[in-house]
């Protein structure tokens, strides 16, 4: 079975900076900026357990699978 | 974010006005999702909080919503619930707001066991004015208000409530954030005073001055220091002296306020006064 992929986004605008993506995720597909907001740099290690959806208190982390075409 | 928190917050409103890192975002994420569970209409809901960092939610919140005086939600909440059976009434209360000014309507609505769910966010301080110590606040912590360290011991709001009669009790975390949707949505679900205490982190006010300087310390504290209901019953109480136990802590059937108030009515319009 292929792997899944997912598309990540952070909304920088509403971004407070907590670093709670970035040390909760498992696989580490976050990193930060020189805001130390959450940026999405390893996408493709993302499994979808949506752990930084859950915890992100400011919603600002959509994940969502991409269809394979 | 998603069209689920979209459809139940209050968008002009938005970003909310918690700090960096704040369990109370989290926690209102989770209720969301629990009230998308339980597919209840937004204008069948009734949101009621008092004063305190918590007590904002009811501002962004999408539903029929109630921001009270301190102390005052359960109040405020009996009113709706017996004006208006109908709507499903959830109280959002601090550790302050629920045990300290508002320990008796706690309490009370403990002991009435009326069909109102409350949850109840413990943070072990008083954020909002400052980092004042609460009757959550536990024993040799600091505060701005003990700046060597309380004295007192503290309250256990989980076990206060299953004294005081309340039918549902469950403890979550804002760590726990699927869990503590289902125990949410199982509070929502119980007939009777529903009390959700939820262990959740203010890294500022409390954090910072006790060695957890960050969310991400404060959140790992928690995974560290929560143990879930099975795992408790085989440890011993010296390995649980420095943890707390998470999941539903007590249920019970119990007759519901406004049923038995109702039925009173009835009897007495139907000409029986009960004194035979």
């Amino acid at each position: 079975m292929a792997k899944k992929n997912f598309g990540i986004t952070v909304d920088r605008k509403i971004c407070k900076s907590c670093g709670i993506c970035v040390a909760f995720c498992p696989v580490s597909v976050f990193t930060t900026d020189h805001d130390d907001k959450a940026v999405v740099t390893y996408p493709e290690k993302c499994t979808g357990c949506r752990q930084c959806e859950l915890l992100c208190p400011d919603y600002c982390i959509d994940v969502e699978e991409i269809a394979h075409g | 974010m998603d069209a689920t928190h979209k459809k139940y917050l209050r968008m002009n409103k938005l970003p909310h006005i918690w700090c960096p890192g704040c369990g109370d975002g989290t926690i209102m994420g989770s209720f969301i999702r629990a009230i998308d569970r339980l597919g209840y209409d937004k204008d069948d809901v009734a949101a009621v909080s008092g004063i305190g960092c918590s007590g904002r939610i009811t501002g962004y919140l999408d539903f029929n919503t109630l921001h009270t005086t301190h102390g005052r939600a359960l109040a405020f909440a009996t009113g709706v619930k017996m004006a208006k059976p109908r709507l499903k009434v959830f109280v959002f209360m601090g550790d302050g707001d629920a045990t300290a000014i508002g320990g008796n309507h706690l309490i009370h609505s403990c002991r009435r066991n009326i069909d109102i769910t409350a949850i109840i966010f413990n943070n072990n301080i008083y954020g909002m004015t400052g980092g004042q110590y609460s009757p959550t606040t536990p024993r040799d912590k600091y505060a701005t208000t003990a700046p060597y360290g309380t004295t007192d011991p503290h309250f256990d709001i989980a076990k206060l409530c299953i004294g005081a009669g309340a039918s549902y009790v469950a403890r979550g975390t804002s760590y726990h954030a699927k869990m503590l949707t289902d125990l949410i949505v199982a509070g929502a679900e119980h007939k009777g005073f529903s009390v959700i205490e939820i262990i959740t982190h203010c890294p500022v006010n409390f954090g910072r001055r006790n060695e957890l300087e960050t969310p991400v310390d404060m959140l790992l504290w928690q995974k560290d220091h929560a143990v879930r209901m099975a795992k408790a019953e085989k440890m011993t109480a010296d390995e649980l002296a420095d943890r707390f136990i998470i999941g539903e802590l007590h249920k019970a059937d119990i007759p519901e306020y406004v049923e038995e108030y109702d039925r009173l009515i009835e009897r007495v319009q139907r000409g029986d006064t009960g004194r035979g």
